[in-house]
């Protein structure tokens, strides 16, 4: 019984950190309609360049976001700008085979400048661990926990409460009525993707510190983050987040009551299951005649 | 029995009733119209009846059989067609294959038969000739102008031999010369006796080829008649000109 | 005429190549590419006729390597040709295997399908690590040694295999592209709903293109299990796979019958010349991403119907001169200017 509500508890603290990395994948996909398969390829980026800080500049994870998540920033303007932008038909079918290949040139630079060893993000708070009653919580979990609730809200009063906010909630809504009324989707699609990748920047912190990875690791967590999407429904936030929270929940309690072997086939039948009774995901809206 | 029977149709999105308790029917071998300002339910009415959309409540009829609920697939071999707003095409077919899209075979004929019969193609450029596209039948659809796709969507779907056909704003976008062809064209296939349903805002065009003419506002049947009716009816002016 | 002339002297060349370049080296490399070529002919059956990006099919491969693995050991087949008859046996379980995930998937529309086909892939290679009773788990299965085809001998029967399957799957999508049923899915491509208004029977449709290609894929794992004479889960369920056959279709052309095996022509002795070239993973990565981000910025097409375009601009520029030049002489023997 212990294992399982620490079992919950764990998938409730790391269901954040996906729901911060997912954030900027549907949130990609509501504006733009394109799917950015390389969102696990730039999450380990993220963390990568977060270790690079680290063990080269010994700057503390945390502050390092500060240049991490900028500088990612920018980097996903770039991309967009040069290999999203120029596709001019077929883009959602294409977008996906680009990122793609985009997230194959990161992974292979990675393999070049850090090899394929296994490496984890370490501080004092990744290794130590604090007592609540009979439970043994590692604080890195907490503060990942956090640091996904900061952002997260960030991001909603970025949405909610800002003008450009409103111009990127009208994009996702219908995104030639937005033009009509004079919002510049094109510089949106761009903010929103760099936006998206420092999410990814972020992420790849709170990932890289709390499991341990290497280039490799980002096909199983791209597989994931769209499991977690198509779940949650795909441009809706508030379905990432619960897709997220509740996803890792029952697979760190599938992994407790069956077996860790069985866990993450969990993950992706659990994806089957509900598309067979609502193609849709919890929030998405049914795919129909869009212009 | 009418021909198309919709009885007390509603279908709502969100707080927004599209079609509140809509009746209409139409008669067998007529052009009726159906006019309405924006807003009024005319496409929705299009949708429901054909399977893109389904009601929430009421009935419809095509030719004694019941619709609701019907997928569109269905109500096309029942022999009922439809156009778009927005003229649909296919466009990396060329022209002439998109006219053998409709021409559909059903089961393992379907696989096992070459994509034109010698019959279909024959029909196919017979009604090409009949909208005047046909030096144009082997270039992709896309190329086309958009009076041209609209002529081409037209054509396709008589090649499946409808019965009926709702023919949703057909001479939106398209110049005045092209209009009358499209009108004579209606004239002509309804003596040979296809029925028709038209929803236009064009009312000069509306006026002259139909026969009787429904009005629609707030999602329900607000009038009908002929033209001359119609154009004196007082709740139609009041519906046009806003409360 | 000229056409069917050039497709058999091209088939006879097809033929002949063995004999003629029998170094092992290179007749392995045109069997991998003859397997590609089959596999990305059948994903453009489903992927390119109906516009349904599929990039799971590395599971049908998968499942037909175990399928004739499993058969070969419980049935006690020796090595020798008997096996080859075992790899329809293997496409067809793969392609039973594609019936319920074909119906399941095909609920979804465009965007979400390519996803569920991912997640499909990433259920099934777990599922031959995990289920050890059959699968024998991450330690594999071996499949029967033929024994007495020395040497050069050796890839000629698999060669033979390998492009009568090619053939095959080409004749099917030959035979497809032109009937009713083919005219369905092109359409569903172009705009699914109408298709559907139009009396398209869109569900049933897509799902038979789905099976179908699964049944080859099925067949190129098979083949290639037996080729490699054994294969453990890793090996078997590669998601590079499907990326491979996602850029070789998209390469040569989707929807054409041609770019499929162009595609893999020109892609898989390419991949080959880089693992030798370059073993160190990380650069092969980034060339063959490069090479891929070039191909879809540039040729997003595909190499057939870019090709298909500037051939018939060339034909009309030819027509207009000469109709020029024909009437520049205006009879009197001045030419007009």
């Amino acid at each position: 019984m212990k294992l399982i509500v620490e079992a919950i508890i764990t998938g409730i603290l790391t269901g954040g950190i996906y729901a911060l990395m997912a954030s900027g994948l549907t949130l990609i996909f509501g504006v733009m309609d394109i799917i950015n398969v390389g969102q696990g390829a730039l999450v380990i980026l993220g963390a990568y360049l977060s270790y690079a800080l680290q063990v080269n500049f010994h700057i503390d994870l945390f502050w390092g976001l500060l240049i991490t998540m900028p500088a990612m920033f920018l980097l996903g303007l770039l991309l967009e700008w040069a290999f999203i932008r120029p596709l001019k038909r077929d883009r959602p079918t294409l977008s996906i085979l680009v990122t793609f290949a985009i997230a194959m040139i990161i992974e292979g630079i990675l393999g070049i400048v850090f090899t394929n060893n296994i490496v984890q993000l370490h501080s004092w708070y990744v290794d130590a661990s604090f007592q609540i009653g009979d439970y043994y919580l590692a604080y890195i979990y907490v503060l990942s926990f956090i640091l996904s609730i900061v952002l997260l809200g960030g991001l909603y009063l970025l949405l909610y409460r800002t003008k450009f906010g409103y111009s990127l909630l009208a994009s996702m809504q219908n995104r030639t009525a937005a033009q009509l009324i004079g919002i510049d989707v094109e510089k949106v699609s761009a903010i929103t993707f760099g936006i998206g990748v420092s999410l990814a920047a972020a992420g790849g912190m709170a990932y890289g510190a709390t499991f341990a990875f290497n280039p490799g690791s980002l096909y199983d967590l791209i597989s994931r983050l769209l499991v977690i999407i198509i779940l949650g429904g795909m441009g809706s936030l508030r379905g990432a987040l619960i897709a997220s929270v509740g996803m890792l929940v029952i697979e760190d309690a599938t992994a407790v009551v069956l077996s860790p072997v069985w866990a993450t086939t969990v993950f992706f039948l659990l994806l089957i299951i509900i598309m067979v009774f609502r193609p849709q995901g919890l929030f998405g809206q049914l795919e129909g005649r869009k212009q | 029995m009418s021909f198309l029977e919709v009885n007390n149709v509603s279908k709502s999105f969100g707080g927004i009733h599209a079609l509140d308790t809509c009746s209409i029917s139409v008669q067998r071998g007529t052009v009726t119209g159906l006019i309405g300002p924006n807003g009024s339910g005319k496409t929705t009415l299009f949708n429901v009846i054909t399977g893109y959309d389904q009601a929430e409540k009421g009935e419809i009829f095509f030719d004694g059989k019941a619709l609701i609920n019907s997928k569109p697939d269905h109500v096309f071999r029942l022999g009922l067609g439809r156009t778009f707003q927005l003229t649909r095409i296919f466009p990396r077919l060329t022209v002439l294959e998109n006219m053998h899209v409709a021409a559909q075979r059903v089961g393992t004929r379907a696989l096992l038969s070459r994509w034109s019969s010698s019959h279909e193609q024959r029909r196919a450029l017979e009604l090409l000739d009949f909208v005047g596209l046909t030096p144009l039948k082997d270039l992709p659809a896309a190329n086309l102008s958009y009076g041209q796709k609209k002529l081409l969507e037209f054509a396709y779907i008589l090649i499946a031999d409808p019965s009926m056909i709702l023919l949703d704003e057909p001479a939106g976008g398209v110049n005045p010369t092209m209009i009358n062809q499209l009108a004579e064209r209606i004239r002509t296939l309804n003596r040979q006796g296809v029925t028709f349903l038209v929803v236009e805002h064009n009312m000069e065009f509306v006026m002259s080829l139909c026969n009787p003419i429904m009005v629609m506002h707030h999602g329900a049947r607000i009038a009908e008649g002929t033209p001359q009716e119609i154009r004196k009816n007082p709740t139609v002016l009041e519906a046009y000109l806003g409360e | 005429m000229v056409k069917k002339i050039g497709l058999v002297v091209l088939l006879i060349a097809f033929i002949a190549f063995p004999q003629v370049f029998s170094n092992p080296a290179v007749t392995t490399i045109a069997i991998f590419t003859l397997m590609y070529a089959t596999a990305t002919t059948a994903w453009n059956i489903f992927s390119g006729y109906t516009g349904y990006i599929a990039l799971g099919h590395a599971a049908f491969f998968g499942i037909g390597s175990y399928a004739i693995a499993l058969m070969c050991l419980n049935w006690h087949i020796p090595g020798g040709y008997i096996p080859f008859l075992l790899v329809p046996v293997a496409g067809l379980i793969a392609a039973a295997f594609a019936v319920p995930v074909g119906w399941i998937s095909l609920r979804t529309r465009k965007h979400t399908f390519v996803v569920i086909t991912i997640a499909i892939f990433f259920i099934m290679q777990p599922m031959a690590f995990n289920l050890r009773s059959i699968t024998n788990g991450s330690t594999g299965l071996s499949l029967p040694i033929p024994t007495g085809w020395g040497g050069t001998y050796f890839n000629f029967p698999f060669y033979y295999v390998a492009l009568a399957m090619l053939v095959f799957a080409l004749g099917v999508s030959w035979w497809i592209r032109n009937s009713k049923y083919g005219l369905g899915l092109l359409a569903i491509r172009d705009d699914e709903d109408r298709a559907l208004g139009l009396g398209v029977k869109t569900g049933s449709s897509k799902l038979i293109a789905f099976v179908i290609s699964a049944f080859f894929v099925g067949m190129v794992g098979a083949l290639h299990a037996y080729f490699q004479e054994s294969i453990y889960p890793a090996f078997a369920f590669d998601p590079l796979f499907d990326i491979a056959i996602a850029l070789m279709g998209f390469l040569g052309g989707m929807g054409t019958l041609s770019g499929p095996i162009l595609g893999a022509i020109i892609l898989e002795p390419t991949q080959r010349y880089f693992t030798m070239q370059f073993s160190a993973n990380g650069y092969y990565l980034i060339i063959y991403g490069a090479l891929f981000l070039a191909i879809i910025l540039l040729l997003p097409e595909g190499v057939v119907p870019t090709a298909n375009k500037y051939w018939l601009k060339w034909k009309a520029f030819r027509e207009r001169t000469k109709n020029v030049s024909n009437e520049s002489d205006d009879g009197k023997g001045k030419v007009r200017p």
